[in-house]
């Protein structure tokens, strides 16, 4: 298989010598593409780290492709958008047929002044592979391979793993354990947590085929009962590599033993590329599920990505959401942990993030309804859309073939509401925006690299063609303006944030925004950081 | 007034989802019976036989597309 050839080797730790646990203040469990980011943006914040996995090696096969904007802005702050940029297929337009018509098309991204792509796609071995070169380049983590947590008692003050390796098992002791060990997570089974949600019948095919015919541009393409696969659904998008991530659905009846023999999946991917030149990478017969573990803390164990939270694969919605439980988590766990806010912020990541699982659930499963309807009613309501479609506006944007992964804005409780008036701009709970900046030696940086280098804490992002403000300690300040030491002179910064001179957003430490100012002072900054660091 | 084929949800998901689960756990008889009264609700909610008569020809259309398939 094409994938960078990854093992790593077992090695023996101090900890397992020692005849009373050692103590650690974090343990991350499951090295994936959570694990791995969740490991880095801690130890960026100065927080030791100790992250197990089970295996050895990076897992291969056909697992996330798409990485949002979102996601990438995060691995930026990390130091490894750029690879993932480079190996990656950067795309932002997608295309909906109907048979083979073109029903409509979409841009995820269509304005310019944002320094991350709408999407990459970018197999998910890649990926990792790239987060462990940066976790091994950050002495604050300390990866262990072939660790497998097999017991859990929850003390105290503390929480007792019991870690299984070749050479037996040893015990530590956690401050906090962050399990991100994926959809078949052991870790929720310990806790005794339930996992509960939606099925859906349909059988879908997943084909990672490798052709260099490039007969197909870099868009996601989906259809909706194609020429060459009547009745279902069908979807293409290019991997690096010349792969190509192929999806068909089968229906609840096919036999996926049957089905997943290449010499029946050919002919079938075959007919849909119209042709016989490639190669199987990857062939699997999946069933989706929705669901979600009803609360993501349990004492002192905090789950994270596949483990809490499950889609279906239309929207991008996994892997995405998981990066986005990973960057909500990092800076309070990071502020718990040195004393400087108290433990319940730790339940704003439970109600934010579980806030954005129930609308990724609710997204995944409109779409996954429409594309594989439940009844006779529901197929007749959906070749209705798909009908009307091709003549009326309305029912082409009910058209539903996956509504792709756009990061939540949080209704949440360290968020200070809006007393002014304004026009545009990210509302408090909502991302920050890129834009294009120049410094003052007239070099280009893009606000979110601003942002980054700005201390990695609270940040006040100011349009400073105002009168001057006096900062409270602890936050960083950015400052745009014609005289200050960044300038806007795109003006895109002003239009995103309705910047009248002046006025100000104060950022958290993940780049959402937690309250915004037209007059700011210093007294309503320092009220605004307390409710966002969980203070009041 | 000409008939809307605008979309006018916000949400047109939302609208969808919302119709989806008006017939789940119907059986079939009883969903044709639902969608026949929904029909007559909305056509007296818009109350004027000229919007109706294009929206049936419209949906007439789209009936014609389906069999094409």
């Amino acid at each position: 298989m094409a994938q960078p050839a990854l093992q790593f080797g077992y090695r023996r730790h101090p900890d397992q010598d020692r005849v009373d646990a050692a103590r650690h203040p974090v343990v991350i469990v499951g090295a994936g593409p959570v694990g791995l980011s969740l490991a880095i943006d801690l130890a960026q914040r100065g927080q030791s780290v100790v992250l197990l996995d089970d295996a050895d090696r990076i897992g291969d096969g056909s697992r996330a492709i798409c990485f949002s904007k979102r996601s990438l802005e995060l691995w930026d702050r990390l130091g490894v958008a750029d690879r993932m940029i480079e190996k990656g297929v950067v795309w932002k337009v997608g295309k909906i047929f109907l048979g083979p018509e073109m029903l409509y098309q979409f841009d995820l991204l269509p304005d310019d002044g944002h320094k991350m792509p709408a999407f990459i796609n970018l197999q998910q071995y890649y990926a990792e592979a790239f987060l462990v070169d940066r976790v091994q380049q950050l002495p604050g983590i300390d990866l262990r391979w072939r660790n497998k947590v097999t017991g859990l008692v929850q003390r105290n003050d503390h929480a007792e793993l019991t870690i299984e390796t070749p050479d037996g098992p040893y015990t530590l002791r956690v401050d906090y354990v962050v399990a991100c060990d994926g959809a078949r997570s052991g870790l929720r089974g310990m806790v005794g947590a339930d996992f509960t949600g939606e099925v859906f019948e349909d059988q879908f095919l997943i084909a990672d085929v490798k052709m260099t015919a490039r007969n197909f541009p870099t868009e996601r393409w989906f259809w909706f009962d194609p020429p060459f696969h009547s009745g279902q659904s069908a979807l293409l998008h290019r991997q690096p590599d010349d792969v190509w991530r192929i999806d068909l659905q089968l229906g609840p009846d096919a036999d996926p033993a049957v089905e997943r023999l290449p010499e029946n999946v050919r002919p079938r991917i075959a007919r849909m590329l119209g042709h016989n030149d490639f190669d199987f990478e990857w062939i699997s017969i999946y069933k989706f599920q929705c669901r979600r573990m009803q609360r993501f803390l349990h004492e002192r164990v905090i789950f994270a990505g596949d483990a809490a939270h499950q889609v279906s694969p239309f929207g991008a919605r996994g892997a995405n959401s998981g990066l986005e439980d990973a960057e909500n988590l990092a800076w309070k766990l990071a502020m718990v942990l040195r004393g400087e806010a108290p433990a319940c912020l730790l339940a704003s990541y439970e109600i934010e993030r579980g806030l954005a699982a129930d609308e990724n659930i609710r997204a995944s499963t409109r779409s996954t309804d429409f594309i594989a309807p439940h009844s006779k009613q529901e197929r007749r309501l959906r070749q209705a859309v798909l009908s009307l479609a091709k003549e009326a506006d309305f029912a082409k944007r009910m058209v539903n073939g996956g509504r792709l992964s756009v990061p939540s804005v949080y209704e949440s409780a360290l968020s200070t509401a809006d007393e002014e008036e304004w026009n545009a701009g990210p509302r408090p709970g909502a991302h920050m925006l890129d834009a294009p900046l120049m410094k003052a030696s007239g070099e280009a940086i893009y606000l979110t690299e601003a942002f980054s280098s700005a201390g990695r804490g609270f940040v006040l992002l100011e349009n400073a063609n105002g009168a001057a403000v006096e900062i409270p300690q602890g936050v960083a300040h950015l400052r745009v303006g014609a005289a200050a030491p960044l300038r806007d002179d795109a003006g895109l910064f002003t239009k995103r944030y309705d910047a009248a001179p002046g006025s100000a957003y104060l950022l958290r430490p993940d780049g959402y925004v937690a309250a915004r100012f037209r007059h700011p002072t210093p007294s309503a900054i320092e009220a605004a950081m307390a409710r966002a660091s969980g203070r009041m | 007034m000409p008939l809307s084929t605008q979309s006018n949800f916000a949400d047109p998901d939302a609208a969808y989802r919302l119709i989806v689960e008006a017939h789940r756990g119907l059986d079939d008889e009883q969903s044709a019976t639902l969608d026949t009264a929904l029909v007559l609700v909305l056509a007296n909610h818009i109350g004027d036989a000229d919007v109706l008569r294009e929206a049936v020809a419209l949906a007439k259309r789209g009936l014609g597309a389906r069999q094409g398939q």
